[in-house]
């Protein structure tokens, strides 16, 4: 994913003289094309990420577009004020990107894992928050918060993700793509790169009655109300998956929506994530999913029961 | 203006106010009041957002906006509130109070100015207390790198901070030097000193390093019974002590 942002945010800088890319020292080489395309647009801001986001919120407010890009944890939590006050507050196009969200970082520990993100962000009035599934999406996504004129937190991965869309696929802000058609009682919600696992257990599912329908869930702020409405009235079952604490994220946000858009609705909203604990142990990303049952077999099971 | 609102921090907004007086009053910086959003203009953050009362009367006194409007500081659904919102009345550049962020944002402004090619200048006035937050070095380490020289940060070194002298809770000296150790032209002025405090902002220096002008101030400077008195961090003044005090300052 990140080698098809530092490609994309390259050409869009290309047509757009606006556009100035801070990164806090992360991504060896990776800018080295940007860095000779677009001359004087690149810094390398230092481990020093709350000043990286004042600036860029400085940048804006005299017309630059910056993009401020590090390891998740860092570029949301530590500089999480800057982020509320010089960013939100000021209502400052600054684009927003972590890079290695989830458990891509797993094997660095919880210091490198960022499920807490989603719920920093999206609590932000007036931030947008984006989990593109793969390299193709983020391409798209990438596209629409440059042209967009709002503060964006764009949540992508580090390298080597299954890629499911062939091309760019059409994005707006607030519009979910359907991966997968279903027998139309179930449907798995899933958010930024949690949609490989979607697919396979959907492909487990196939032949059953409860096929589900799978949706990129890529808008993560606003949601899409067009397909919950219609989900939460005709599914029998609804799963949010994410790789994300359960408090707070995706699947928090849809429980919010059902709440309060469709309290009658009798469908039942089922959301696997990450629980209230940190992990200890080493291992790399496919180990963390299982410890946390972020699995297409949770998935499975859990349309298949009662 | 505090007396009117009930608002505390009036003495750290006198501690600045020569700052401001000489910036604003001493033609040091370049904006066009009746043109408060020109893009070619010079830019203050007050950083030190607390304060902010005495740069609405700054404002107000360079013609930004009415002295009249003054009374409506802290006033409901009024544009002067008791710290600054984005946008707020003509010429408040940026929305503090948290402290720690305006370096940062001016360093932003003054990066940008130089990859437009246009040569306007970006001033912040932050406390000493401020100076504690870790998000100032980090700004204070990255513009000397990116040879900045159209930033000037302004601290008004009053000594004081909400709970105590800043010097005994935190290791604030030598101030100067730690800009300067950070690759900046540091200059320390007596800050109620118009003379030197207009020497400090206007004479040359190296145009490839930012500036610090460290002030050394008072805290409530102006009136007897405020300066050096902590209290008045929190207090407004009663209607007796306005009328002492205009007493004191020669005001009507």
């Amino acid at each position: 994913m990140r080698n098809a942002f530092a490609d994309e945010i390259r050409k869009i800088a290309v047509q757009d003289a606006r556009v100035v890319m801070l990164s806090a020292d992360i991504g060896n080489r990776l800018f080295d094309k940007f860095k000779t395309d677009c001359l004087g647009r690149f810094f390398n801001t230092g481990v020093a990420e709350a000043n990286t986001i004042s600036m860029a919120a400085g940048m804006a407010a005299t017309g630059l577009r910056p993009v401020c890009y590090t390891i998740t944890p860092f570029i949301t939590a530590r500089c999480y004020e800057q982020i509320k006050v010089d960013v939100c507050y000021h209502e400052q196009p600054v684009v927003i990107v972590g890079t290695g969200s989830g458990l891509s970082y797993a094997s660095l520990g919880a210091t490198h894992h960022s499920l807490d993100d989603l719920a920093l962000m999206r609590v932000l009035p007036g931030m947008r928050v984006l989990a593109p599934a793969d390299a193709m999406e983020l391409r798209s996504c990438l596209q629409a918060a440059m042209k967009a004129n709002h503060p964006t937190y764009l949540r992508i991965g580090k390298k080597g993700e299954p890629v499911i869309f062939p091309e760019p696929p059409p994005f707006s802000f607030g519009v979910w793509s359907r991966v997968k058609e279903g027998a139309g009682v179930t449907a798995i919600l899933a958010c930024g790169n949690t949609l490989p696992i979607a697919l396979e257990a959907s492909k487990l599912l196939a032949a059953e009655k409860t096929a589900p329908e799978v949706y990129s869930c890529a808008s993560v702020k606003p949601l899409d109300p067009k397909t919950l409405s219609r989900l939460f009235a005709t599914c029998k079952k609804i799963i949010t998956i994410e790789e994300h604490s359960l408090a707070g994220g995706f699947g928090s946000a849809v429980a919010e929506w059902k709440a309060d858009e469709a309290c009658e609705s009798k469908t039942r909203l089922i959301r696997l994530g990450c629980d209230d604990r940190y992990l200890h142990d080493a291992g790399e990303q496919d180990h963390a999913r299982i410890a946390y049952g972020i699995t297409a077999a949770k998935i499975v099971d859990a349309l298949r029961s009662n | 203006m505090s007396h009117r609102a009930g608002t505390a921090h009036l003495a750290g907004a006198l501690s600045c106010a020569d700052l401001l007086a000489v910036l604003y009053g001493g033609g040091v910086i370049q904006i066009d009041p009746k043109k408060p959003q020109d893009s070619k203009r010079d830019r203050l953050i007050f950083s030190k957002g607390h304060a902010i009362s005495a740069l609405y009367a700054a404002l107000a006194m360079t013609g930004f906006f009415s002295e009249k409007d003054l009374e409506n500081f802290n006033e409901e659904k009024g544009y002067l509130p008791e710290q600054p919102s984005p946008g707020c009345a003509p010429g408040v550049e940026w929305a503090t109070g948290s402290l720690g962020h305006g370096l940062g944002v001016g360093l932003g402004m003054a990066l940008a100015g130089k990859i437009h090619q246009q040569d306007y200048r970006t001033f912040v006035l932050m406390s000493d207390g401020e100076c504690q937050e870790g998000s100032v070095w980090e700004a204070a380490m990255f513009a000397p790198r990116h040879q900045l020289g159209n930033l000037v940060a302004m601290v008004d070194f009053n000594k004081w901070q909400a709970t105590g002298r800043s010097p005994e809770i935190m290791q604030m000296e030598p101030m100067a030097d730690k800009w300067r150790s950070f690759g900046w032209e540091a200059r320390e002025v007596n800050g109620h000193s118009v003379a030197e405090i207009h020497q400090a902002l206007t004479a040359p220096w190296a145009n490839d390093r930012p500036l610090a002008v460290v002030a050394h101030t008072v805290k409530g400077k102006g009136v007897s019974f405020i300066e050096d008195d902590n209290n008045w961090h929190y207090r407004s003044p009663s209607v007796e002590e306005i009328e002492k005090a205009k007493g004191e300052l020669g005001l009507k």
